[in-house]
């Protein structure tokens, strides 16, 4: 695994179980989002719960799938399929919710558009 | 007598035992092996300790490993609260025999659709494969299932876990908070996982009249019968323990002839040598009639025999009790000093009727007690106890009974009550083996002591009221003088005893001044007798020479005519008569 510096790159750990339905969803969800929103700053590394189960312990995940960001706000754990993405867009400080709570600060890159998932 | 707490249960292939007292009676050998179990209760009602306490007992007894997942407190947390029930957690889980998971949703966890616990039991499998665990405990289900958007979801996970125990075979706890009677999300789950799991366990905390009563009940257990009833538990200095009545064809303590002393010489020879080794005893009286003597005597005399005694005093100070027995000579301070005593103060127990009785036994195990004094029993059944105290009362006597342990126990009855013996309040004066009553009788204006044994199973025993005086030289039992009907006490006795000592004095004075005079009588009788044989003997010599002379005056008057007749030369028929002067 390789860190980008440079572009405030976005670090994510998605520990999935096996096949799980869910699981394949949350990737698919996870990796659309980071298309979306993060092209070319985002780095994904899947942890197979069922493969790896040291690693679940060590990091207390029993819910799957979680997310965890380890870059560059640590410790966020989102659980789910992430089908829905504002809660994800917020903590990653990409959300509209920043803009509205803030309107005189035009920070980042430029609100993305957010589709709320019906 | 039972040493260090033996645990008689070992584990079948069907049960694996709890290892918690009380439990695997009620259970018939413990949990159903490789199934699950339900555990519910309201918070704070002992579910943790409990499902810790399975996992604790079957590392440490029965080499069964096991695994907490943790969804509610952390590890941490609860590994520092096990520590004052003396389990030494630490060193089970680097011995790898238990290990906790910590599964407690984060507190900034952020939810985007579903999930579920594939992930956890994938590597809960895992873990438990590696350190080859028997056991697992799911704490607090209901916290994870909550974060679950719908019934139906949580249902699906219950059942996941379900499959995935079985699938282990392994044998599980999984607790839940639930009051039973409140609606709503937990108690939905609760009727799913009810139908799920093969055995259940409600536990139960309720407040009467401001003490704490905890119950356990087996709701159910497929495939085994069990006791059905609720049990009332305790959380103790080292866990939980559950009160069951004696379970029948549990091995009955051993029956002796053997007495032991009361502590009082002449009680042991009202009941015929003193009170059986193992029976229980109860003295009844009202405030102030010497019931803390009576036993506190007993205590010393058991001292004495070099017996290891308990004697626990709800009333006052274990020094305070000292003190006072001291001043009728019962000095108990030297059997404390030396560890045959052990003074237990139980004003510092406080709680339900329950925890005293398991604080007693406990105290009582590890004393190795073979003598017990409770003084007074009828503690038991203060406010707030009046509905457990009569089965707590019992299970001590049959605890005692089964255990060998002769129990002294004292009851208060209540100064408002009948001055006739009536029952004590707690009605174990139908267990009791014997039954001692103090009584006041007031007479003549005086209080004095009376003492009477109403009933002891098994042995003679006198049916005579006594009275009991207690001095500085101790404690003895006089007889007492019934007069008109009437049982002198105290000073009457004091009367009529010295009357009777005078009347007896004066009698053996005249009986001695009348002997006296028989023998002068008879001595001057002898005298007689002698003066008169005498006589009697002079006279008959005087007789006697009397004859003699007569037969010489007559032989020589009948010569005398011969010779005449000679002289004469008559032939005439000599003459008969004598010649007297």
């Amino acid at each position: 695994m390789t860190r980008e510096t440079k572009l405030e790159a976005y670090v994510f750990r998605l520990y999935v179980a096996g096949n799980a339905p869910n699981s394949l969803q949350a990737i698919d969800n996870l990796t659309q989002l980071c298309d979306t929103h993060l092209p070319d700053r985002h780095e994904i590394e899947i942890v197979d719960i069922c493969v790896d189960p040291g690693r679940a312990l060590a990091e207390s995940i029993y819910m799957t799938p979680t997310l965890v960001v380890v870059s560059p706000y640590p410790g966020h754990r989102i659980v789910g399929t992430l089908s829905n993405t504002e809660p994800i867009l917020q903590i990653l400080g990409l959300g509209p919710a920043n803009e509205r709570e803030f309107p005189g600060l035009k920070d980042r890159n430029s609100a993305p558009q957010v589709r709320r998932p019906s | 007598m039972k040493s260090a707490p033996v645990n008689l249960v070992t584990a079948t292939p069907t049960k694996a035992p709890t290892g918690i007292t009380g439990l695997d009676e009620m259970t018939g050998g413990g949990l159903p092996r490789g199934r699950t179990t339900l555990l519910a209760g309201g918070s704070g009602s002992g579910k943790t300790i409990l499902a810790l306490q399975f996992l604790v007992n079957g590392a440490q007894r029965f080499t069964e490993p096991g695994i907490f997942v943790a969804f509610e407190e952390t590890p941490t947390r609860l590994i520092a609260n096990a520590e004052t029930f003396g389990w030494n957690l630490a060193d089970l889980q680097r011995q790898n025999k238990l290990y906790f998971m910590d599964a407690q949703p984060p507190h900034d966890l952020i939810q985007s659709g579903t999930f579920d616990l594939g992930g956890m039991l994938a590597a809960l499998g895992a873990k438990a494969v590696e350190m080859k665990a028997v056991r697992i405990v799911f704490d607090a289900l209901d916290i994870v299932l909550a974060l679950l958007p719908d019934a139906a979801a949580q249902r699906r996970e219950i059942y996941r876990l379900h499959a995935w125990l079985l699938e282990h075979e392994m044998t599980g706890i999984i607790t839940l908070k639930a009051d039973g009677h409140q609606g709503g999300a937990t108690s939905q789950l609760f009727g799913v996982m009810q139908f799920m799991v093969d055995c259940a366990i409600i536990l139960n905390h309720t407040v009467v009249l401001g003490v704490s009563q905890r119950n356990l009940r087996v709701q159910k257990y497929r495939g085994s019968s069990f006791d059905e009833n609720e049990s009332p538990f305790l959380i103790g200095r080292s866990g939980f323990e559950v009160a069951v009545s004696r379970t029948l064809g549990r091995g009955q303590a051993e029956v002796t002839n053997e007495r032991v002393s009361s502590g009082v010489e002449r009680v042991d020879t009202m009941l015929g040598g003193g009170y059986y080794r193992g029976a229980s005893v109860l003295i009844t009286g009202f405030p102030g009639t010497a019931k803390t003597t009576l036993s506190g005597a007993f205590a010393e005399a058991a001292c004495e025999r070099g017996e290891r005694t308990m004697f626990v005093s709800f009333d006052s100070d274990s020094n305070e009790v000292i003190r006072n027995l001291g001043s009728v000579s019962i000095q108990l301070n030297r059997f404390v000093e030396d560890g045959t005593l052990n003074m237990v103060s139980a004003r510092t127990i406080t709680g339900s009727a329950e925890t005293y009785l398991v604080r007693i036994k406990t105290l009582a195990k590890e004393h190795q007690a073979r003598c017990l004094v409770v003084d007074p029993i009828s503690t038991l059944s203060k406010t707030g106890n009046e509905l457990t105290a009569h089965s707590v009362a019992e299970r001590l006597i049959d605890w005692s009974k089964a255990e060998g342990i002769t129990l002294v126990c004292t009851s208060l009855l209540d100064e408002m009550s009948s001055q006739s013996e009536g029952g004590s309040p707690l009605q174990i004066s139908t267990l009791a083996d014997t039954w001692i009553h103090l009584n006041y009788l007031v007479q003549a204006g005086e209080r004095n002591r009376g003492m009477s044994i109403i009933k002891s199973r098994g042995t003679a025993h006198s049916n005579q009221v006594r009275e009991l005086i207690l001095s500085d030289a101790g404690i003895t039992v006089t007889d007492t003088y019934s007069a008109g009907g009437e049982v002198l006490m105290g000073t009457m006795r004091w009367e009529k005893e010295s009357a009777e000592r005078h009347a007896n004095e004066v009698a053996a004075v005249a009986g001695k001044l009348r002997s006296a005079k028989l023998e002068a009588e008879e001595a001057e009788l002898d005298a007689r007798v002698k003066a008169l044989q005498v006589e009697l003997a002079a006279r008959q010599t005087e007789k006697e020479l009397l004859a003699r002379s007569a037969a010489i005056q007559e032989r020589e008057s009948s010569l005398g005519r011969d010779r005449v007749r000679e002289l004469r030369g008559t032939d005439d028929v000599p003459d008969t008569t004598s010649v007297k002067r």
